[in-house]
C-alpha cells in the first residue's frame, strides 16, 4: 500500500468516524518496498493540496524514514521556470512544458513508490488492528464491530 | 440465466476457480473495458486523479484507469481498489495492478477520510449490495452505509459512475433512493435498454464544485441521448402535499371518495368546508 494511501485511510468503524483519532492510521511492524513507478507530475500537484500534511511527517517518523519539513511545500515549488517564454505556451497543457523538480521527484518517491509491503495498521482511537498482506489491507470487519 | 447474487455471497461465489475464469474469459475482459471507457466518458475528468474503484476484482478496470494509452482521457490515474473476495484480488496481485487493493466490504462503508477521491467508478458490483447475508444487515442498510461513505469521501464537485445489473425496476429505485438520501444528485443512464445487453448506469455528482447539477448536466453534449425525467412526479406529489387535511379542497375530495364508495353525502354549497362564526 502507498504511503499516499495511508494519508487517505481512516478507521472503518463507525464508532471512530467521528473522532480525530481515527486519522492517520499508525503503522506498526510494516516492512517498506519501493515498487518504481513512472512520474506523474500533475497528478501530485492535483493531489498535493488534498495531503494532510501533519500526518504525513507523523507517518514518516514511525516508519524511520527521514523527516519532512514543518511546511507543506508551495505548488509553485515543484515546477522549475518554464524554458520556453510563458506567453509562447498558453495552448499548451499547463505544467507539461515545465521541468519537474528535484522536490517532486521525491515527492514521488515518498507518496507513490515507497509501500507498506507487510505489517498491521493500528487505529488511534479504537486500537483495532488492520492486517496488511503483500500490500493488500484487510478491512474486513466482524459483523460486531460494524 | 441465473443471477450469481442469488447463488452465493460475492466472498464465496468468487473463488479461486471463478476468479480465475471471470478474469481470463475473452468475453468478460470485453464487456468491462467497454463499460470503463463509458464510465470514464461520464466522468470526464480533466487531471490525473485519485480514483476510488468499488468492487475492483481482478484489476480489469483498474488497468484501464492506470493505463497511460491516449483511450483513458487525461490519465493515467491513480487508483484504489475495494473488493471483498480474496481469490480476486489474489489474480489482481499476480497480474501486479497498480492500484493499491483493500479486503473490504463497501456495504460496511468506505474508510477513508472526507474529501479524498476525485471520482469513483464501480463495475458490476453495486447489485451485490442488494442482498443481505446475515439477519443483523439489510440491503438497504448495507446500500445506505455504502453511498454515506462514497458521498463522504468524494471531493466537491466529484463524480461516481456504478454500472450494475438491477435484478428488477423496483432493485433500480431502491439503489437510486439510497444514493440520493445520502446527498448525491443521481441519474440512471441506460445503453441499450429493453435488449439483452442492456447496461445501468448509475450517475452520481457531489454538489458545490464547476458542474451544472446533476446527470442531465453531464449528458449534455453526448449523442444520442434521451434524457426523462423522473423527477416531475415528485413535484406533483409535492402539490398534494399542500392540500391540508381540513381544508376546502380536502373536505370535497373526501366527499366525492364517499360518494363513489355509494355512501349518502351532504350537498355540497359555496359553505361546504367554511368556518362556523364564534358564537359567543
Amino acid at each position: 500500500m502507498k504511503i499516499l494511501t495511508l494519508n487517505f485511510l481512516t478507521c472503518a468503524r463507525k464508532a471512530c468516524k467521528a473522532t480525530n483519532a481515527a486519522f492517520p492510521l499508525h503503522p506498526r511492524d510494516a516492512e517498506l518496498e519501493i515498487v518504481e513507478t513512472d512520474l506523474n507530475p500533475l497528478f501530485i500537484r492535483n493531489i498535493l493540496p488534498r495531503i494532510e500534511w501533519d500526518a504525513l511527517r507523523e507517518i514518516c517518523v514511525e516508519l524511520g524514514l527521514p523527516t519532512l519539513p514543518d511546511a507543506a511545500p508551495e505548488p509553485a515549488a515543484l515546477f522549475a521556470e518554464p524554458i520556453v517564454p510563458a506567453d509562447t505556451m498558453q495552448d499548451a497543457d499547463e505544467g507539461a512544458e515545465k521541468q519537474p523538480t528535484q522536490l517532486l521527484q521525491d515527492l514521488h518517491r515518498l507518496l507513490l513508490e515507497t509501500t507498506i509491503a507487510t505489517g498491521k495498521l493500528v487505529c488511534g482511537n479504537c486500537g483495532h488492528e488492520y492486517a496488511v498482506k503483500e500490500g493488500i489491507a484487510n478491512f474486513l470487519l466482524p459483523s460486531h464491530l460494524v | 440465466m441465473s443471477r450469481p447474487e442469488d447463488t452465493l455471497p460475492p466472498d464465496l461465489f468468487y473463488n479461486d476457480s471463478e476468479s480465475r475464469k471471470y478474469t481470463t474469459s475473452s468475453r468478460i475482459q470485453h464487456i468491462q473495458t467497454q463499460m470503463t471507457h463509458r464510465a470514464l466518458e461520464l466522468l470526464s475528468l480533466r487531471h490525473p486523479s485519485l480514483i476510488l474503484d468499488v468492487g475492483c476484482g481482478s484489476g480489469l478496470s483498474g488497468e484501464i484507469l492506470s493505463s497511460s494509452a491516449p483511450t483513458t482521457p487525461s490519465g493515467p490515474h491513480t487508483w484504489v481498489g475495494l473488493d471483498i473476495s480474496a481469490s480476486m484480488l489474489a489474480v489482481a496481485l499476480e497480474k501486479e495492478v497498480e492500484g493499491d487493493l483493500f479486503l473490504a466490504d463497501a456495504g460496511q462503508g468506505v474508510p477513508f477520510r472526507p474529501g479524498t477521491f476525485d471520482a469513483a467508478i464501480s463495475i458490476s458490483a453495486v447489485q451485490w449490495l442488494c442482498n443481505a447475508e446475515s439477519s443483523e444487515e439489510s440491503p438497504a442498510g448495507r446500500l445506505g452505509r455504502f453511498f454515506n461513505g462514497l458521498y463522504a469521501s468524494l471531493r466537491r464537485g466529484g463524480r461516481a459512475v456504478c454500472q450494475f445489473y438491477p435484478k428488477n425496476e423496483e432493485q433500480k429505485r431502491m439503489v437510486s433512493n439510497a444514493a440520493v438520501r445520502a446527498g448525491f444528485g443521481a441519474g440512471l443512464l441506460e445503453d441499450d435498454p429493453g435488449t439483452k445487453s442492456a447496461k445501468t448506469y448509475l450517475v452520481l455528482t457531489v454538489g458545490g464544485g464547476e458542474l451544472d447539477g446533476d446527470i442531465t448536466g453531464v449528458v449534455k453534449g453526448m449523442e444520442g441521448v434521451d434524457v426523462v425525467d423522473g423527477r416531475r412526479r415528485a413535484k406533483d406529489k409535492a402539490k398534494r402535499g399542500e392540500e391540508r387535511k381540513g381544508s376546502k379542497a380536502w373536505i370535497m375530495r373526501k366527499k366525492e371518495q364517499m360518494e363513489k364508495k355509494g355512501k349518502v353525502v351532504k350537498a355540497s354549497s359555496k359553505y361546504t368546508g367554511r368556518r362556523r362564526k364564534i358564537a359567543f
